[in-house]
Formats: C-alpha cells, structure tokens, sequence
C-alpha cells in the first residue's frame, strides 16, 4: 500500500491560539484555523513521516477514534488543506527544509 | 513647532511613538501636511524614516485601483494608480512621487507603519478606539459595523483616538493603543494619546447591548480578518500573527452588540 506524506507549505505562517493552530497563506493573507486534531497533523507534517504513523502514534493514541476511521478522516482533510496550498502532500518521503 | 518645520522643508510626524520624517520642496504639500497632522507634529530628530516627496502633477484621487506592496531584499515598493513610493528598510530613506493630495501620503503613512509595527509586537487594527479612566478601548468592526457610530455616541470626557484605524503596540510588557490621525466617518483626528488596551471589542448592532466574552482563538480569527496587512512575505506574516496570538493571549476581547445609543457607554464606566 503506498504511503502519504505531509509537509507543511514554506509560505505560510502558523502559531498555535488556544487549542487551535491558526495558519496564515501568506501570498493572499487567507487565514485557516484548524481544530485539536488537524493541529496535530500539521504539527506533525515534517515531509518523512508517514501519513499512517502519524496517525497510528499520535491521532489514534490520543484521540478515542479507530485506526481506519482516522486515516480516512486523514487523508481527506490533508488532501483539502494540499488543495487550499498549505500543505504539500506527496507520495514519497519529501525533503527537509532547511531551518 | 509647525513654522520652524516648514521653513526647514522637513516635516514629523510621530504616530504611535514612532517618527516619520517628509521632507519636500513645495510649500503647499508641506502646509497641507502641517494642517493635516497638526496633532502629530514632532520634533524629534530620531526619524526611523525619511520620506522624500516629488510632487508632480499625475492623478491625484485614488479610485479603485489596488494597492500593491512588494518587497525585494530590503526595498519595499508601494504603489497604487495616485503615487508610487520606494522605501530602503535597511537605510529607512524612502521615496515618494504624488500630485498635491492628502490620500496618497496617508496610504503611504499607513503601509510603512503596518510593516515597521509587525516587528515591534504592533499592528494597525481596522477599530475605533478610545480612552476611559487611563484605559483604552478598542471597538473592531469593517465598514458598516459601527465604529464611528460608537464613538460619536461616547460621553464629552471619552478621549477619542481615532474611529478608523487604531494603533495597536506593545510597551513594557502591555498593550496600549495610540492615537491616529487616520479618520473614518466623523473626518476627525484622533487625539494624541495613548493608554494601556482594556478589552477588544467586536461591534455588532443590535437591540439591546450585551458583552460576550471570546475565546483567544475566536479572538484571534476575527482579529486578522480586521488587521492592516500588506505584505505577502512569510516572515513577516509569522511576525504578525505571533503578535496577534500574544495580544489575544493577553487582552480581554468580546463581542459588544450595542443599541447606537449613548447608554451603550455606561458599559465601560
């Protein structure tokens, strides 16, 4: 089965309000704010982790959901946040920014 | 102060504490900004930008053109169909080519205060603001929401510091609002003051007045939907979203649905 990986986009901005992570698109000033569960995947969007082992150590161990459902719930909110231009969503390990 | 200003084709203009300087060779630009900014005059010597203006006869009123704003390396390039302006921030020498309007330098005013504050934990709000017992409030809202009304409702002793764009800026560890002399409905100054921020307050109209306490994160969301924000530069919009995540942290915000009545006062008494 391939694997997903997540990398959140070099131009945004983002800090955590609270139990939300508000993110700014830079380019357009479009602010999107995301719940507990999003900021976890976006916190955890390094570009080498699997979708799956971010969701299987982090969504799954944390929240009172099922494996499947949250990979589901997963990938369907990264694919939208891939399509808003926050986050690059790729079949293959993405690089490392460099800090 | 604004003789000596004139003679020397050097004109302050000190908003928030910090000092911008225009410097012109045309004693009508520089009597209009005299007249303009009469509150906001300064003397000091410390600008942290000098402004040099060429006044030429090109369009003079903006009309729907947009703003834009760019940045290459340290030059930001501010541009809209009634003025261009350069300005280095690494020398802080700008340059501004307009006709004989106050709109152009009031647009150019309010642009580089917007960058200069997003690295000194500020920014530019669209809100009125005002001060009640040494404390300043802000009444955020777009246009139609009421923030002129509001204020043109408050009591004689209310010290109003503006009712368009409120200067937002943290000093010594606290918020405090300042006045602008960037004017909406009411074509007021606002004074030259500043105060400690007490709350932030969403305006809706409505029936009855009613305080409804915010959330930081709703706060913080509504809060960016109002903000002055011209740069499409990341670090910078990390800046001012840090600066927003701490001011909603530390300043108490609500939504104020008011009766445009003056009773809606007796609320912050």
């Amino acid at each position: 089965m391939k694997d997903t990986y997540i990398r959140r986009s070099a131009d945004t901005a983002a800090r955590r309000i609270g139990d939300e992570t508000m993110v700014l698109a830079v380019a357009d000033s479009t602010l999107f704010s995301l719940n507990e569960t999003a900021s976890v995947l976006w916190e955890a969007a390094d570009g080498t982790t699997p979708l799956r082992t971010i969701v299987e150590n982090q969504i799954v161990a944390g929240f009172a959901v099922d494996s499947e459902t949250a990979y589901r719930d997963a990938l369907e909110l990264v694919a939208e946040l891939g399509r808003r231009g926050i986050l690059e969503v790729a079949d293959q390990p993405l690089e490392e920014r460099p800090k | 102060m604004s003789s000596s200003a004139h003679t020397s084709e050097r004109i302050v203009i000190e908003i928030g504490g910090l000092p911008l300087s225009f410097r012109a060779r045309d004693d009508q630009f520089l009597a209009m900004l005299e007249r303009r900014y009469a509150n906001f005059l300064s003397n000091r010597s410390d600008s942290l930008v000098e402004v040099i203006v060429t006044v030429a006869a090109s369009r003079s009123a903006p009309n729907d053109d947009p703003l834009e704003v760019r940045r290459r390396g340290e030059e930001w390039t501010i541009r809209r169909g009634d003025f261009c302006a350069s300005w280095n921030a690494s020398t802080g020498r700008a340059h501004l080519r307009q006709s004989l309007n106050p709109w152009s330098c009031d647009t150019v005013l309010r642009v580089i205060h917007s960058l200069l504050l997003s690295d000194r934990r500020g920014f530019l709000l669209h809100a009125a603001s005002a001060v009640v017992d040494d404390r300043a409030y802000i009444f955020s809202g777009v246009s139609g929401a009421g923030k002129s009304t509001i204020l043109s409702l408050a009591p004689a002793d209310v010290i109003r510091l503006t009712d368009e764009i409120s200067y937002i800026r943290k000093i010594d560890d606290r918020y405090c609002g300042f006045g602008t002399p960037f004017t909406g409905e009411l074509n007021t100054p606002g004074v030259n003051a500043a105060a400690p921020i007490k709350g932030l307050y969403f305006l809706v109209q409505g029936p009855v007045n009613r305080i409804v306490p915010l959330s930081p994160a709703s706060a913080a969301r509504r809060l960016m939907r109002n903000l002055l924000f011209f740069a499409g530069e990341t670090a910078q919009g990390a800046q001012v979203l840090e600066s927003v995540g701490d001011f909603v942290s530390s300043v108490p915000a609500c939504e104020l649905t008011f009766r445009p009545e003056p009773e809606v006062w007796d609320l912050f008494a």
